[in-house]
């Protein structure tokens, strides 16, 4: 802490470091969970034993994709749902970058569902936060591939009828190498999480299962953004290992967190560099 | 980062169309190609994909083509060329990936090998209607610089100035070519390496933390940096102001939109290109692009056996437009003929520069071929005869 008169402490933010102090206020509303999601992005930050600088941060379109614009890293916020091939070609570009896509349920699984799916078949070592709030929010409020059975939503005026997406089992079955979730109350297995899965070489995937305190809370009467979480916090069981299949959200239900699936498998790169060289002799 | 130029194939070759394409790619540094397989540009990717390895690029090929101008707009900002080859339907599928690579002014190249449309089309034909798309196809207003080769020998030239000119502007700049230029054989000379020239990106060279993204010398074009070397900036697609932070006002859109579009449009005499031929004396000037000029060339040939004055314009930047010469050209001639293989695009731009002082006449060049070639002669007549 440096003083900057007599007398007088000068008040820094713990994370000015790593957080564009000159962007805040941030836009997310009060009891949102994707503040608590960044801010234990930032602390898994601190305990990498990597050059920062050679990371960046590439978001999608929607809430969590104004993630990339609070991060001071080198950072894009692109289009929607293609972050992570944009983040791909970053990666398969310089390899000793390390690349990190924050996003949200809709930009990720719905709208770029291909190239999630194909980033993990590919395993291209990147690591994707998904931030999953069940809704489209930045809309205000629709609803979305993960929109659970029966909640409402301001397109699903009667309650939704749809199967919402397993995200856990895509990225399985589409050959991700390390699949956890958590809630945003989880603040501390989350961080370790996060750090595990920038740590691990391959496509990896941390789910955040967290409250739209505005639009998903408001609709279906589910209280503030801080009874939703403890909600969520309270209903929740960690089962490391459960199969996916297992894992799909119901509406108000137990949700099952855990680290799922931390696997081998060879990256992109690394196979694409043994076939030249097998191919060239 | 820096190219090994060591590769570069010196000499004459026969090349298609589609290998000169691959080899100019190579020789102006492309560092990282992605794509999507397509019709009739996969001979651009075959070529690459053999070639790239010697010259330590990077190949990849995406799950669509939405995907492979995402990856380029990412490999750029490492510090690497890149390049993206496709045709009609997934030139389309680019659209909103060509607003974002305006909007970050983000150096790279598109080739867009042209067939027959809407749609499908006839993937194996040539055609010539994306020219608008180029021009108008993303969302929202700006300018782009789209160069139009009509041999193997221009695809070379053209796809290293394309490089050239990305760089320079820090913008994506078009390649539109079309099946037949792709697929012809022909000889090719590739220049020594010393004698290639190449415009490297202009990178910024401050304190790392005063980098501004989008501050812009005077022509308008802004530094860049790379990925990974400490500057921490951040970049948007929204409306933003030179730091790259998004700001949603009047100002910072004017600001924005405004710097994106004039740095093109206030350096448009450096950057048009056109080649004239028999313009002196002409009574109609021929104007074309791409493969059809070859035609043009048949055409004007057999009607200057009967003694008429016609002229021919090639265009090879298309975009931007040669403006002031079709404007100068109209004050001394009766009219402009205009094939191309579409319904008519490029003969409105003639139309409107040439502001009513001359008429113009478009040409629907559906074939190549002797018909073709006739519908051209009589149009020319046409245009003399002035019953238009």
């Amino acid at each position: 802490m440096a003083m900057a008169e007599k007398g007088k402490v000068e008040e820094k933010h713990p994370m000015e470091q790593l957080l564009r102090m000159d962007r805040m206020p941030h836009i997310w509303c009060p009891g949102c969970g994707i503040g608590i999601s960044v801010t234990a992005f930032v602390s898994a930050l601190k305990k990498l034993e990597f050059d920062l600088n050679k990371m960046c941060v590439v978001s999608g379109i929607g809430c969590t994709g104004r993630v990339a614009g609070y991060i001071k890293l080198d950072s894009f916020h692109t289009t929607h749902g293609r972050a992570i091939p944009f983040a791909t070609g970053i990666k398969m570009a310089n390899p000793d970058l390390k690349v990190v896509v924050f996003s949200g349920d809709g930009d990720l699984v719905s709208i770029g569902g291909n190239h999630f799916i194909h980033a993990a078949r590919r395993n291209i070592d990147i690591t994707v936060i998904l931030v999953n709030n069940f809704i489209y929010a930045m809309t205000g409020g629709q609803v979305a591939p993960t929109t659970p059975e029966t909640a409402y939503t301001t397109t699903s005026p009667f309650g939704n009828f749809e199967t919402p997406a397993n995200i856990p089992q895509l990225a399985e079955a589409a050959g991700a190498v390390y699949v956890a979730r958590w809630t945003a109350l989880h603040v501390r297995r989350l961080e370790k999480s996060i750090v595990e899965a920038i740590n691990k070489p391959g496509f990896s995937l941390v789910e955040i299962v967290a409250p739209c305190s505005m639009y998903y809370s408001r609709i279906n009467r589910l209280g503030a953004g801080i009874d939703m979480m403890r909600f969520y916090h309270e209903n929740s069981i960690i089962k490391h290992d459960e199969p996916t299949e297992n894992l799909a959200v119901g509406y108000q239900k137990q949700i099952i967190v855990g680290k799922f699936i931390d696997r081998e498998r060879p990256g992109f790169i690394e196979s694409n560099r043994r076939w030249s060289a097998e191919a060239k002799g | 980062m820096r190219t090994n130029f060591g590769k570069v194939l010196s000499g004459t070759h026969n090349f298609s169309g589609s290998e000169a394409c691959a080899e100019g790619a190579l020789s102006a540094g492309c560092g990282f190609l992605a794509a999507y397989p397509i019709v009739p540009s996969l001979e651009i990717l075959e070529r690459f994909s053999m070639r790239f390895s010697d010259f330590g690029a990077v190949y990849i090929q995406m799950e669509d083509e939405i995907s492979t101008l995402a990856a380029v707009l990412g490999a750029a900002w490492t510090g690497r060329k890149a390049m993206t080859v496709t045709s009609g339907p997934g030139f389309s599928l680019m659209m909103e990936h060509v607003g974002l690579g305006i909007m970050l002014e983000t150096p790279c190249v598109i080739v867009d090998v042209g067939r027959f449309g809407p749609s499908e089309g006839i993937p194996g034909k040539p055609g010539q209607g994306d020219v608008m798309q180029m021009r108008w196809g993303s969302h929202g207003d700006y300018e782009v610089i789209v160069l139009s080769p009509n041999s193997p020998q221009e695809m070379f030239d053209l796809t290293i100035r394309a490089f050239n000119l990305s760089e320079q502007y820090r913008t994506p700049v078009m390649v539109m070519t079309d099946e037949t230029v792709a697929h012809m054989r022909e000889e090719v000379t590739i220049p020594l390496v010393e004698d290639i020239e190449i415009i490297q990106r202009r990178y910024y060279k401050g304190p790392k933390d005063k980098y501004l993204p989008f501050k812009r010398d005077e022509n308008l074009v802004p530094e860049m940096v790379d990925i990974g070397e400490g500057y921490r900036f951040h970049v948007t697609g929204l409306t933003h102001n030179e730091k790259g932070y998004p700001i949603i006002d009047a100002e910072t859109q004017e600001a924005n939109v405004h710097a994106i579009v004039n740095k093109i449009r206030l350096n448009s005499d450096k950057i048009v290109e056109f080649e004239e031929d028999n313009i002196e004396n002409a009574d109609v000037v021929v104007v074309s692009y791409g493969i059809t000029s070859r035609d043009v060339s048949e055409a004007v040939q057999r009607v200057r056996g009967e003694g008429v004055r016609v002229g021919t314009l090639r265009l090879i930047t298309v975009w931007p437009f040669p403006e002031k010469r079709i404007t100068q050209l109209a004050e001394k001639i009766k009219a402009f003929v205009v094939p191309e293989i579409n319904y008519g695009q490029i003969c409105f731009e003639v139309e409107r520069c040439a502001r009513g002082k001359a008429e113009t006449l478009s040409v629907f060049h559906d074939r190549s071929d002797d018909n073709g070639v006739s519908n051209i002669i009589d149009t020319i007549k046409r245009a003399l005869q002035g019953s238009v």
